[in-house]
């Protein structure tokens, strides 16, 4: 029963959102404040249906309800409680039902929270999200229904895919969602603002938390999935250049350019048409990884299902939602007057240059990914592009970015002094070079290693130049740069930490370089020597986990004979599927970690092992939960001031200017 | 994301499973693979990370658990021991399985659009912020001729009236 009502919900959220994608935007286009005043309600009324839809499918999950196809295909009685309600997403119909679940949740949060926008942009705003949330309300209604029924419900499930049995599915996919589906906020934002007319400094204001906010999710949810595939995948890589990946890195590219470049626009009016151009651009390419994961366009692991009917159906709804909004941008954008000027080297400069390079390599992964699709598509041929190709185009175009970040910083708005700035910076630029000669002299290694590792430390170090300036101009004691720091905007310190966070995930990629690894095979009793370390295997049995039996090894890590850590590498068998599964063992030791993945054991006794020590590879996912603490710093700056205007008003209200 | 579901009746979707998920006693590089030579080994491993497997999604026959990488990474082994240069056994590998084996696209004219791409993109952009930041300037201090209202208010101004409105 909870069932058939969750779907009636779904269908009764359609129904709302189709009078939200249409009567507010009338409304605000005669003047009626009625009308207008329905988005915001319908927007909650929505994300309520929506809500309570969700709940359904999940209590089918949670209850085993096996005459349901989606929990058949997709659970199991014996299947951990976690997994069963993080199972709900685990699967095409789930996951588009936590899709625009997502979708609900930040038209009601503009609902709720931006209260103090213009009536008109709003009404616009919640309108053209609710298109979006129809077309893919459609979408799951017509082709991927999650609330089938079976006629002959089986007694047992077929099991969750053994890769997703971890909780790395609890929280890699929300969060992913939440970034890449929240930037939908800033694509209804812009067409909203193209239909009100209106593009000025507000918009930027308006549209800058919410991209903060979508940017802090797809950074998480990358570094979680990134973190995830390192665990479970068994050779200790941690970015494929796999398809998929590119689709969640591409908005991302989009979403930091973003980020920039309303900066520019809130301070200085500049860049307005290229604003609006990226808020647009960075959804479709959120769009355009939907379509690429869903359709089944790329016969990648990530596919759930070939069916071309979805395909057609998402190809569609991207062809309408890509070229609509590019249609309007381009009737619209003509008509905007140009902004602030800036000298080319300024801080407007330095973002502009920014925006390039960060444009430059988001369009060369959506070249790379998608040229053996077109190419095939064309003329039959079938060709690869993988690592090898990204590694040579899209680094290089990176790189640039590290040198310029703290640069960019320390140089003033409008007319800047490139050579003030690298004064400024003089510290940063030494350290750098100290790293890079004393690695040189004393540790040796790969020269690209040495080299980035000075600039990481260069990156780290001169993100905080302008904040550290800021808080010692005019030589000022620690006890008053103390007191500055409370003063000083939060948005300067989430700006230094996001920096800071590239800079040590760049220092933790670097040390890749001097990892070791050995590929062997070893009895129970025998040691191995990998980087400082010593692993023995002290020796080999089974036990039984909930839905599966696992093989696994007990192996002792030693540093010069002391007992560092113990490890378990493990081999799951899936009865239910007939998979396996690599449970790799890891010890973090330091920043550094131990990894050892194992096969099956041969007949003779031996385990095959391979086992890794990967100094400082912590620093990757470290240096992304710190930019994600600073783009959260930055966004817990920007929610104070929205109240900025009112608090001066009462200020001025409580002690009138005495009159002359 | 990495949320991959196979369905089990789909030869590809078995095939590509394999990659992933060792349902033999298969595994990426194999301690019984390894070359004595260390020299070898390392130029063995450096070209398997450029190879593709052919029945996975973008993974190396370095990384892959598939049966018919292990049977690709032993030929190059094979080839390596016989004598044969990185070229040679590329070039050996192309004519028997095509570019789709190459993880690297080669440069050719079909390529020419996605190894081109990055540069062109960027070179186009520069350009266009170049030209954009030069009309901007233009636009901003050289504004428009007056409207008619705008000149009269001006006239009326200048000459020391007040505005009627």
């Amino acid at each position: 029963m909870i069932v058939e009502t969750g779907h009636y919900a779904l269908v009764l959220a359609l129904a709302l959102a189709l009078v939200n994608s249409v009567l507010p935007i009338w409304g605000a286009a005669i003047g009626d404040r009625r009308l207008m005043a329905l988005a915001p309600s319908l927007a909650l009324a929505s994300f309520g249906f929506i809500a309570y839809s969700y709940f359904a499918l999940t209590y089918a999950h949670v209850t085993s309800d096996f005459s349901l196809v989606n929990v058949v295909e997709n659970s199991h009685s014996l299947k951990p409680l976690l997994y069963k309600i993080s199972g709900v997403w685990g699967n095409h119909e789930g996951s588009m039902l936590l899709w625009v679940l997502v979708l609900a949740i930040f038209a009601a949060a503009v609902a709720l929270f931006s209260t103090n926008m213009p009536e008109d942009l709003r009404a616009n705003t919640l309108a053209v999200q609710s298109w979006i949330s129809a077309a893919f309300l459609l979408f799951i209604l017509l082709t991927s229904n999650p609330f089938a029924r079976l006629q002959v419900p089986p007694i047992e499930g077929k099991d969750l895919n053994p890769l997703l049995q971890d909780p790395g599915l609890a929280i890699h996919p929300p969060l992913l969602y939440l970034g890449y589906v929240g930037l939908s906020i800033t694509y209804s934002f812009a067409a909203g603002a193209l239909i009100t007319g209106r593009i000025d400094a507000v918009f930027a204001r308006l549209v800058r938390p919410w991209t903060l906010l979508a940017w802090v999710c797809l950074t998480l949810g990358i570094a979680m999935g990134s973190y995830w595939a390192y665990y479970t995948l068994g050779w200790g890589g941690f970015w494929f250049w796999d398809p998929v990946e590119n689709a969640s890195l591409m908005p991302w590219l989009a979403a930091t350019a973003l980020i920039h470049c309303t900066l520019v626009m809130e301070k200085r009016e500049a860049l307005k048409i290229w604003t609006i151009f990226l808020s647009i651009l960075a959804f479709s390419l959120s769009l355009i990884g939907t379509f690429l994961v869903r359709s089944g366009v790329l016969t990648s692991v990530h596919t759930f299902a070939a069916d071309p009917m979805r395909g057609v159906f998402i190809l569609v709804i991207l062809v309408l939602f890509i070229g609509g909004s590019l249609a309007l941008f381009a009737a619209r954008a003509g008509g905007l007057k140009p902004g602030g000027l800036f000298a080319p080297i300024s801080r407007e400069g330095s973002l502009v240059l920014n925006n390039l390079l960060l444009t430059t390599s988001c369009a060369t992964v959506f070249v790379g990914t998608l040229y053996p699709l077109a190419l095939e598509g064309l003329t039959g041929e079938k060709i690869s592009v993988g690592a090898p190709f990204f590694n040579l185009t899209f680094v290089p175009l990176f790189l640039p970015l590290f040198i310029l970040m703290p640069l960019g910083q320390c140089l003033a708005w409008k007319r800047g002094d490139l050579l003030a700035a690298a004064q400024r910076l003089t510290y940063a630029i030494g350290a750098g070079l100290i790293v890079t000669l004393a690695l040189a002299a004393w540790r040796g290694g790969p020269a690209l290693s040495v080299i980035l590792c000075g600039v990481a430390a260069y990156v780290i170090l001169g993100s905080f130049a302008d904040v550290g300036r800021r808080l010692f101009a005019g030589g000022a004691s620690p006890a008053a740069a103390g007191r500055r720091l409370i003063g000083l905007p939060r948005q300067a310190f989430g700006s230094a930490f996001a920096h800071a966070g590239m800079g040590v995930t760049l220092l933790g990629l670097a040390a890749t370089g001097w990892g070791a690894e050995r590929i062997t095979s070893l009895r129970p009793g025998e040691s191995v020597e990998v980087g400082p370390y010593q692993l023995t295997l002290e020796d080999v049995s089974a036990r039984q986990g909930p839905n599966y039996s696992e093989r696994f090894g007990r192996v002792t890590v030693r540093s010069g004979g002391v007992v560092k850590a113990a490890i378990e590498p493990a081999m799951r068998a899936y009865p239910t599927r007939k998979m396996n599964r690599a449970e790799a063992g890891i010890a973090t030791l330091g920043l550094g970690q131990v990894y050892m993945s194992i096969a099956e054991v041969a007949p003779d006794g031996k385990l095959d092992a391979r086992i890794y020590w990967k100094p400082l590879v912590a620093l990757i996912w470290l240096g992304s939960l710190i930019m994600a603490f600073g783009g959260a710093l930055s966004l817990s700056d920007l929610r104070l001031r929205v109240g900025v205007g009112r608090r001066a008003r009462r200020a001025a209200a409580a002690n009138p200017l005495p009159a002359e | 994301m990495k949320k991959p579901r196979f369905r089990g009746r789909a030869v590809t979707a078995l095939m590509l499973a394999a990659c992933w998920l060792a349902p033999l006693s298969a595994r990426a590089v194999q301690p019984d693979e390894i070359l004595p030579d260390p020299k070898l080994e390392t130029r063995a491993r450096d070209l398997s990370a450029q190879l593709r497997c052919m029945v996975c999604q973008n993974q190396s026959i370095d990384d892959s658990n598939a049966e018919l990488a292990r049977d690709l990474r032993v030929l190059v082994r094979e080839r390596l021991k016989a004598g044969d240069s990185d070229d040679a056994i590329r070039t050996y590998l192309v004519q028997r399985y095509g570019d789709f084996i190459l993880l690297k696209p080669p440069f050719k004219a079909e390529t020419l659009a996605l190894w081109g791409a990055p540069l062109v993109i960027l070179l186009a952009g520069g350009a266009a912020i170049f030209l954009g930041a030069r009309r901007r300037r233009v636009a901003v201090l050289e504004p428009g001729a007056l409207s008619e209202p705008e000149a009269v208010r001006l006239k009326t101004l200048l000459d020391g009236e007040a505005p009627s409105s």
